[in-house]
């Protein structure tokens, strides 16, 4: 198992005020995503836990449009990996974020 | 994907554990324990280079059911086939054991499981010994077990036995109800005697309508949420106590049932005995068709169990 | 004097050298290998029947069954290398050359024998391309062919994957070959008459009716939220763009998620009747849910697919279909159907690289190409306009007169960046460049031409390569839609966003399309069982599909 762990600063908070949500399961090519309103407001910390090793800039790459887009501030984000595509990790953050937003 | 979506629509098949729960009991009393943020995560896993989930793969937590205070639990089916782990076993032990202390109306239990992890196998056997013990022992207080069942997963292995000790059972026509799984049939005995790849024959003798006609399951629901929801609501009201009377009309109903259909080799076979018309039409039947026809087989409904 | 019959000599003597094992034209399946040795001369070029679907497989056990040293360095010259006999002919010498145009199942072995120069190897076809040859310099001297049924007289009748057999036998019957068919059954009259009899030598009854692959099933279940999303923006951006009629899909799981949307989604847009009215299309199931809800007005087929026949004869406006009720296809007729009267293709592939370049070789698999490249490619014999194919034409610019400016045909490629196993789609150099120089083939195994190709469409957006203007436009916009690629990550972003602002690159957004609006609850039919109730019960699945 490989972790990784990517620290962002945000312009602004996410909307909302939920505390807490989870998207997304475990399974071959899918992944969950467990999103905690527990940082600052301008804060965000994804943390991913993945089996397959060699893709830290891919996940790189993809958080940091992910934080770009959805200004995430305030979200301590936890992902179990199981070996998604980086399209469906984009589409689990985003969902991730609406359901925190709701 | 929100948790709670029209329950009238939403696939039970479809849905994740979270959903189905969610949209099971009445809506928005559902409260989790030992939730994903706890981070009760599998301690094996890791050793085997596996992923772990959040909540190891079952949502344990309380809620109402048309109005009924109830425990619950639901299989995620997706992570790892469902199967048993040392903490997925521990919360539906815990769940089930709470219930002597809270005294609900029920305990449901929404199976979704190939049945114990291998790789932490001990740890579920036990955990499915231990189930079964507390799910007596919450039946001999009064409480009812109700099974729901209609995931990918289905019910098997130890899941299949702890399913062999609840009240009541509702399944779909997707949901199979077995011990031994096909592949595992077909690797001991043979393609011969089963083959696992032919689906038709797999579901004709582990699905849903085949568990209902004989009785094993109690009540047949079409894959929506909300026909599990009205079947769960009718099973409690209809749960026969646990005494000893009813274990030996249970004992008495198995025996009769090996007795009149132990030399059959099919389950159209089955059916013709149960005085099915048309036994080869019943697997493409629509839901509706094969509730009228399940209605008019007497085996299918009894008080044992 | 000139012997203008030596051939004609040659083919009376190979039938009657088969007849001392046969009743009339009747073989029984016990003796196919004594009227193979018999009629089998060796060097002879023979096709067995290998379709994309149906397989001549009594015969083929029987050819690879025959003695070494009667039957030997055939050359095989059939569209399909399917069933695992196809090969095992060439191990034991009785078949040494192969042209072919398909090998999907046998594709990982078919290269390895390519490496251990086992086979030696014409050339890989398209379909088309291999019956235009069968005409002109790979005429068979003997067809081994499939029917369903037959009588004494060699009236064949095919059934509804009739495919590739009326081609066949147009070359080998008439150019002094021999036919010989296996059947399922003998019957007193066949329901129609697909090959008359005078073109059928001998008919053998098989031991077992003929194999036929299900390959066009697609199981809804297993469709995912990206394949959606692509088929969404599919549907907009293209098929909405461009007022698509005529068309002709892939087999992948992309094009199934857009057939399924079409009553859903396409009917949310308005586009019911405006768009995918007329295909040149397997019957795949998953068309069942649009064809029900009016969505399409006809479907000419190259084969049948299994479990459709029922539905397909209870749906005569939609399908051709014989006397008998039941369909007839035929490859050679839709190939060309797919080629000049559709006006897009689209598909999947497994490579794309730079320029547009596309392949479903790797270095361990030659799945060869089958019709894709026939159905993905701009015909430069066409001649008649079509609204789309005329915008399509004014896309990709040009000078002079526009009276004498050509359409271009749609070739779409519909592509998740990564495949499975994380594998990227899109690559600097593609593998079959060094599977052709492993091999010695003079031409790379290039599925679609770069020059062909117009849309490339990801989950990241979609790529209009008719628009662009010069190569670095084009790489550019390949790189664009490339998502976390290495080839996508190393894309200019200040050209991509120029791009982006000439309508070259267009992203979910800017067509009005919500991703996480891309849910499953979009699909007609989210299962097989769905399919079923669509069709009215019409429609019987194969049982590996089936979960009831």
């Amino acid at each position: 198992m490989e972790s990784l762990t990517f620290r962002h600063t945000t312009k602004t908070p996410l909307a909302g005020a939920k505390p807490l949500a989870i998207t997304g399961v475990v399974a071959s090519g899918n992944l969950e995503v467990l999103l905690e309103r527990v940082l600052p407001p301008n804060a965000c910390e994804v943390a991913v836990e993945t089996p397959i090793g060699g893709y830290g800039d891919v996940w790189e790459a993809v958080v940091a449009d992910f934080v770009a887009r959805a200004q995430p501030g305030g979200l301590r984000i936890s992902i179990n990996d199981g070996g998604a595509r980086p399209d469906t990790v984009s589409l689990r953050l985003l969902q991730g974020a609406r359901l925190m937003e709701g | 994907m929100p948790d709670v979506t029209d329950p009238q629509t939403l696939s039970w098949y479809e849905a994740s554990a979270r959903q189905r729960v969610a949209n099971l009991l009445d809506a928005g009393t559902f409260e989790e324990f030992v939730g994903p943020a706890e981070r009760a995560m599998s301690p094996h896993l890791p050793l085997f280079d596996l992923p772990r989930a959040f909540d190891d793969g079952i949502v344990v937590g309380r809620g109402t059911l048309g109005g009924k205070s109830v425990l619950a639990a639901a299989q995620e089916g997706r992570f790892m086939g469902g199967a048993f782990g040392e903490i997925h076993g521990a919360k539906l032990v815990g769940l089930l054991r709470a219930a002597l202390d809270v005294k609900p109306a029920a305990v449901l239990i929404l199976f979704d499981t190939g049945g114990v992890r291998l790789q932490e196998a001990n740890a579920g056997e036990t955990a499915i010994a231990e189930t079964m013990r507390a799910i007596t022992d919450a039946r001999a207080a009064g409480i009812s077990v109700i099974g729901l069942i209609g995931g990918r997963a289905g019910c098997f292995g130890g899941g299949g036995l702890i399913a062999g000790t609840c009240s009541r059972l509702a399944v779909s026509e997707s949901g199979r109800i077995s011990v031994s799984g096909p592949e595992v049939i077909e690797t001991n005995k043979g393609a011969e005697e089963f083959d696992s790849r032919d689906r038709a024959l797999v579901w004709r003798t582990m699905g849903g309508k085949h568990r209902r006609l004989t009785g094993s399951a109690d009540a047949y629901c079409e894959d929506t949420v909300a026909a599990f929801r009205q079947a769960a609501i009718d099973l409690i009201e209809t749960a026969p106590r646990f005494d000893l009377a009813m274990l030996e009309a249970e004992q008495g109903r198995l025996e009769a049932r090996l007795h009149r259909f132990g030399a059959c080799r099919d389950a159209t076979e089955i059916w013709a005995q149960l005085g099915i018309n048309d036994p080869d039409a019943v697997p493409a039947m629509t839901d509706a068709a094969f509730q009228e026809i399940a209605a008019g087989v007497t085996e299918a409904s009894h008080d044992a169990r | 004097m000139a012997n203008w019959r030596s051939e004609r000599t040659a083919r009376d003597a190979r039938i009657e050298a088969g007849r001392a094992h046969a009743e009339g034209k009747v073989v029984p399946a016990a003796s196919v290998v004594d009227l193979l040795e018999a009629v089998l001369k060796p060097g002879d070029r023979v096709c067995l029947e290998g379709d994309n679907q149906k397989q001549a497989d009594c015969l083929a056990r029987g050819l690879a069954a025959c003695d070494p040293a009667k039957v030997l360095d055939l050359h095989m010259v059939q569209s399909g290398i399917v069933l695992p006999e196809h090969l095992d002919v060439f191990e034991t010498g009785i078949a040494k050359r192969l042209d072919y145009s398909y090998s999907g199942p046998q594709g990982g072995r078919i290269a390895k024998m390519l490496y251990g120069g086992q086979i030696e190897l014409g050339a890989v076809h398209t379909y088309l391309e291999l019956f235009a040859r069968y005409f002109v310099d790979l005429t068979p001297h003997v067809a081994l062919i499939a029917g369903v049924s037959a009588d004494r007289d060699g009236n064949l009748y095919t059934g509804p994957n009739t495919e590739d057999t009326p081609t066949v036998v147009e070359a080998t019957a008439f150019k002094n070959g021999v036919v010989i068919a296996q059947v399922n059954e003998l019957v007193e009259r066949v329901p129609r008459v697909d090959i008359p009899g005078d073109r059928v030598d001998f008919v053998v009854e098989a031991d077992k009716p003929f194999y036929v692959e299900p390959l066009f099933t697609r199981d809804p279940a297993a469709m995912t939220e990206t394949q959606i999303l692509m088929a969404m923006m599919a549907i907009k951006g293209i098929y909405a763009e461009y007022a698509i009629r005529r068309l002709n899909h892939g087999i992948g799981f992309g094009t199934a998620a857009i057939e399924l949307l079409l009553p859903t989604y396409g009917e949310r847009l308005g586009l019911k009747g405006q768009i995918a009215t007329h295909w040149a299309l397997n019957p795949h199931p998953t068309l069942i849910p649009a064809i029900e809800s009016g969505w399409v007005k006809q479907v000419h087929c190259f084969g049948s697919e299994v479990g459709m026949d029922r539905y397909i004869r209870e749906r005569p406006d939609i399908f051709f279909t014989g006397a008998d009720g039941s369909l007839r296809s035929n490859r050679a007729f839709c190939q060309t159907a797919g080629l000049y009267a559709c006006d897009l293709f689209i598909g999947s592939t497994l490579q794309i690289d730079l320029m547009g370049n596309s392949s479903t070789v790797t270095t361990n698999r030659v799945a060869g190409f089958g019709g894709a490249p026939n159905m993905g490619s701009d015909p430069h014999g066409r001649r008649h306009p079509s609204d789309t194919w005329m915008k399509a034409g004014r896309e990709a610019g040009g000078t002079g007169d526009p009276a004498l400016r050509r359409g271009r045909k749609l070739v779409v490629q519909l592509v998740e960046t990564f495949g499975d196993k994380l594998v990227p789609t899109f690559v600097e150099k593609l593998d079959a460049l060094e599977l052709a120089r492993k091999t010695g083939l003079e031409l790379a195994p290039v599925m679609v031409y770069a020059d062909d190709v117009t849309h490339v469409v990801t989950e990241e957006g979609i790529a209009n390569l008719l628009l662009c203007r010069d190569a670095d436009d084009r790489e550019q916009a390949i790189r664009g839609v490339a998502g976390y690629t290495e080839v996508g990550r190393g894309r200019d972003r200040a050209k991509v966003d120029e791009l982006r602002g000439r309508g070259i690159i267009r992203r979910p957004e800017d067509l009005g399309i919500e991703p996480l609006d891309a849910d499953r609850s979009l699909l007609a039919a989210k299962s097989i069982k769905d399919l079923v109730h669509w069709s009215g019960g019409l429609y019987e699945p194969p049982a590996r599909f089936r979960n009831w």
